[in-house]
């Protein structure tokens, strides 16, 4: 069994609720083993923390695999941290060196409220797909699934735009605090199979709506949310919506 | 024998479920619409009942305790799902999914509902495809399909190493899309922490708002479960952090039986323990058995590097013991047979708990293919390596990455260390062929029930059993109750019986924050991970089960003097919610040490030192043990035994063997 001996400062953002200003608080923690993850390093500094009755560090988590999208630290001033492709939960200690100083923030953006330390608000991304990340077909009838055959490319390319995880490292990053990685991802999902043919225009149009209203600000083409994302979706998919979005507008209402 | 009814339609085994949906009572559309129903989880269970009775009609209120619906830990699921659609021509059919699952379950299933599973398994893959799930296509455009453990046909759907992702974001998607129509009211960042009963018939819940600690009252004409497995009472698993059994034990508490306790599956693949610090574990999809070979060193505590170890000094243990079924043995099997090399000193990696899953020989294999179809004739074995590492890479890509991450290890280049971890409960709330539990009006469906799998899951059977259940099941049955009820109005929740629920919520959270005590709930956590994975895991006996219940009790009695939970009820507290979900787990543990007691045989993940075979495989008793056993549980945390009978009328009961 592994034991650490890294030593490290971090600095990790407490605030107590969305009412109450926050700031930056130091804590120094000693025999941190470069084979835990990052959020297991967390696990000790709250274990710390209780014992000395203070109150624990909150932050979002649950699957500590890289797949639920729930784990979002600001760290070192990137989204999940040093490593690409790689969401904080999986990031290990070993990517870090013995006297490190490491700043954890939450994610940080107008539509994202902080509701304590380190968790902030994401439901606006619930409310976009609400608005039009589906396809409209209700339970039972379906027919046959191999009735209709997908070129196993575009089942590929919606596959990869599928691997969202809803984290939001893409808004955090953003300095418009744009969600369109996440919205074109969406998508470009269902506009690259044949069921999301039928509402294509009608999806882009009203979830663009909705990701405005929820107050996320536009894209400038920085790439940065690309660069950030754990899983790698790409800018082609904004590219993609924003032809989506451009051709709705030329076609009929009704059609819509 | 049985003292419980489950409802089972009368009929041949093959019309029961067909003559039950066309003959089921139904609600007209304007009652549909003053209805409430109450669906506490978001998983593939919860979110595909919660849209599909919305789409029907119903009132829909739908709970889970992450920021968002999708993040329901069936998002993890990586391998595949199965189902009975024979596109690969390899002879399969509802009834050889029926069969296979009876057989894999050891016998210990009940044959109408793994039926009617294997019936609208073939729906599932249609609906979720209309849904635009993106899954695993060949290039003639047709969904492709891999191999799982425990049978000999090709059934898996797959989306790379994310089927439970792709599946529940179809899912999600149809939930969020009856949220935007008002049809379904979401409710995250909510802990159900009651069940509410009226005149003996679930009526709602108490639920506790995450953020400002307020509790929140909810009326329900019926209430459903599908909260998910309880894998977590082991501390280590692969579950999500939050996976929990509070619901059901609740639940439980309030007259539902608890079946099958002691079933629990350990999953032979996972990434091996590391430290004191390991939070969770991660698990290696078991598609990887596919391409993967198992393997020791056939000499012990032999310390040289798996390269190193040259083909004739190697042990492929499973290939060896069952020639016919090889490394697609069924998990618990595989995992019974690591534990066994391990324990005889044959284990690898540092800590001797390991043994290699091996990629080489069919990476090579796929290059060779590869080198063949580009054209390139006695390739070299460079060649081979390189073009058969793309094909790996291409279908387990994400696994591989993940492998690395964890272990800083590359796995293209040197075999996996894996070892068996708690993956999944097959015992849950018990619940009668309407998936309704004991108590009327409250149902139970997914991971959470107890229903399909018997004593042992298959892999790829959790995701179809989920589905199955929420899209094709539940909506019908719970229809039979529903049709009833149209005459009861919505019930106010300053009702008696909604204030005392609360009182018992209230009461528990101020205890918790109150005790004051020295420990943190993760502490108690742990001890009790360790006593049930040493007494109550891979290998259980009565001596070890007895010491069990004796240590558990003690904890429990600890942790409800000595905790420390910090902070206060009325604001966003993991440490208060970890502690309510440990202090039933604590009580969970309890039974399933006393369940796991009670069955004096082997079967599936059940097994009992004391109930083997000569070469060590499980030996069940089919006279005395062929029951489900369905506790009862009684004021001062007792337990009170109620048996069902398991009749196999289509299916000869035999000696499961898969060499
Ligand atoms: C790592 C991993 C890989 C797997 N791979 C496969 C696979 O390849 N194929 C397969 O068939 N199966 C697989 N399984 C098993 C399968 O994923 C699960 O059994 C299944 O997804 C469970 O679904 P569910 O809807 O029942 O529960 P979950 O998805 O766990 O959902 C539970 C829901 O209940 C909510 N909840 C729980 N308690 C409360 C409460 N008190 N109050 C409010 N809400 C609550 C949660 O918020 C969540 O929404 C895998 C499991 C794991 C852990
Ligand atoms: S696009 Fe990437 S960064 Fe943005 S939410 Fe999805 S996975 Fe996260
Ligand atoms: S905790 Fe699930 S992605 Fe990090």
């Amino acid at each position: 069994m592994s034991t650490g001996n890294m030593n490290l400062t971090l600095k990790v953002w407490r605030q107590k609720n969305n009412n109450t200003k926050g700031a930056l608080v130091d804590y120094k923690l000693s025999g941190i083993s470069p084979d835990m993850s990052f959020l297991e390093m967390f696990d000790v500094l709250n274990e710390d923390l209780i014992n000395k009755g203070e109150e624990p560090v909150v932050f979002d988590h649950d699957c500590r695999e890289g797949i639920c999208g729930m784990c979002s630290m600001f760290i070192n001033g990137r989204p999940h941290g040093p490593k690409d492709l790689v969401t904080t939960c999986q990031l290990h200690m070993r990517s870090f060196k013995d006297g490190d100083t490491i700043v954890v923030e939450p994610w940080r953006a107008a539509a994202f409220p902080v509701v304590k330390d380190l968790t902030v608000d994401r439901s606006a991304f619930d409310r976009v797909i609400a608005a039009g990340g589906f396809i409209s077909v209700n339970t039972g009838n379906a027919q046959d699934a191999n009735n209709l055959p997908i070129p196993k490319m575009h089942a590929d390319a919606a596959f990869e735009a599928a691997a969202c995880i809803g984290c939001g490292a893409c808004v955090a990053t953003c300095k418009n605090a744009s969600a369109m990685l996440f919205v074109s991802a969406k998508i470009s999902q269902l506009a690259l199979l044949p069921q999301g043919q039928p509402e294509r225009y009608r999806r882009v149009q009203s979830m663009v709506a909705q990701m405005d209203a929820e107050g996320f600000g536009n894209c400038t083409n920085t790439g940065a949310c690309e660069a950030e994302c754990p899983k790698g979706i790409s800018l082609e998919n904004i590219a993609r919506m924003n032809r989506d979005f451009a051709s709705a507008k030329f076609i009929s209402e009704e059609t819509i | 024998m049985s003292d419980i009814n489950s409802n089972i339609p009368e009929g041949e085994l093959t019309n029961k479920w067909t003559k039950y949906k066309s003959s089921v009572p139904l609600v007209n559309p304007s009652n549909k619409r003053t209805i409430e129903v109450i669906i506490v989880g978001s998983g593939l269970a919860g979110a595909s009942a919660a849209a599909t009775l919305a789409e029907m009609g119903y009132k829909v209120k739908c709970f889970c305790f992450q920021d968002s619906p999708r993040r329901a830990h069936s998002i993890a699921a990586q391998g595949g799902i199965n189902a009975a659609k024979n596109y690969q021509n390899d002879g399969d059919s509802t009834y050889r999914l029926f069969y296979d699952t009876i057989k894999g379950g050891d016998y210990r299933a009940r044959e109408a509902n793994v039926h009617r599973l294997a019936e609208v398994s073939a729906n599932i893959i249609d609906q979720c495809v209309a849904q635009g799930v993106p899954l695993a296509r060949e290039y003639g455009g047709l969904l492709d399909n891999r191999s799982f453990g425990g049978t000999q046909v090709q059934r898996t759907f797959y989306a790379a190493g994310q089927t439970g992702q792709q599946l529940l974001l179809g899912a999600y998607s149809a939930l969020e899309r009856q949220i935007g129509m008002g049809k379904v009211e979401m409710y995250t960042r909510h802990e159900m922490l009651e069940v509410v009963k009226i005149d003996g018939k679930a009526r709602g819940i108490i639920a506790r708002n995450l953020i400002t600690g307020e509790i929140e009252r909810h009326f329900g004409h019926a209430v459903v479960l599908g909260t998910g497995g309880y894998g977590n009472v082991f501390y280590l698993s692969t579950n999500a952090m939050g996976s929990n059994v509070t619901a059901a034990w609740k639940a439980h508490k309030q007259g539902a039986y608890f079946a099958n306790p002691c079933y629990t599956q350990i999953h032979p693949t996972c990434i091996p323990v590391s430290g004191d610090h390991q939070s969770k574990l991660t698990l290696m999809s078991e598609s990887l058995r596919n391409d993967g070979r198992i393997w020791v060193p056939k000499k012990k505590d032999d310390t040289r590097k798996a390269s190193e170890i040259p083909e004739d000094e190697r042990d492929y243990y499973l290939e060896r013991r069952y020639p016919a079924f090889g490394n697609l043995v069924p998990r618990d099997v595989a995992s019974r047979a690591a534990k066994e090399r391990c324990d005889a000193g044959y284990g690898v990696g540092a800590s001797k708990l390991a043994v290699y899953l091996d990629f080489k020989a069919n990476t090579e294999r796929y290059g060779r293919i590869e080198a063949s179809k580009a054209g390139i004739h006695n390739p070299d074995k460079e060649t081979c390596m390189r073009l058969g590492t793309a094909v790996i890479k291409e279908k387990y890509g994400n696994l591989f990455d993940m492998y690395a991450q964890i272990t800083g290890e590359n796995p293209y280049e040197t075999p996996m260390r894996i070892y068996p971890a708690v993956h999944y409960t097959m015992g849950g709330l018990w619940v009668d062929y309407n998936l309704m539990t004991s108590v009327p009006g409250l149902y139970c469906t997914g991971e959470a029930n107890f229903s399909d799998h018997g004593a042992n899951r298959l892999g790829a059977s959790a995701l179809m059993q989920g589905l199955a259940d929420g899209y094709f099941v539940l909506p019908y049955t719970i229809g039979a109750y529903l049709s009833k009820e149209i005459s009861v109005k919505a019930i106010p929740t300053d009702h008696p019986a909604f204030v005392e629920a609360e009182e018992r919520a209230v009461g528990i959270l101020n205890k918790l924050v109150n005790i004051k005590g020295t420990k943190s709930v993760d502490h108690f956590h742990k001890r009790l991970g360790h006593i049930m994975w040493e007494k109550c895991g891979m290998a259980r006996n009565a001596e070890g089960l007895n010491e069990a219940i004796r240590d558990i009790r003690a904890l429990r009695a600890e942790f409800w003097s000595n905790v420390r939970v910090p902070g206060t009820v009325n604001e966003l507290n993991p440490e208060l919610e970890k502690a309510g979900r440990v202090a039933d787990f604590i009580e969970l543990g309890e039974l399933m040490c006393i369940d796991a007691l009670d069955r004096n045989e082997s079967c599936g993940g059940h097994f009992r030192e004391e109930y083997q075979t000569e070469e060590g495989e499980a030996l069940r008793d089919d006279v005395n043990y062929a029951y489900v056993a369905a506790w009862e549980f009684k004021e001062g945390v007792q337990f009170e035994l109620h048996k069902e009978e398991l009749k196999f009328e289509n299916i000869k009961v035999a000696q499961r063997s898969y060499k």
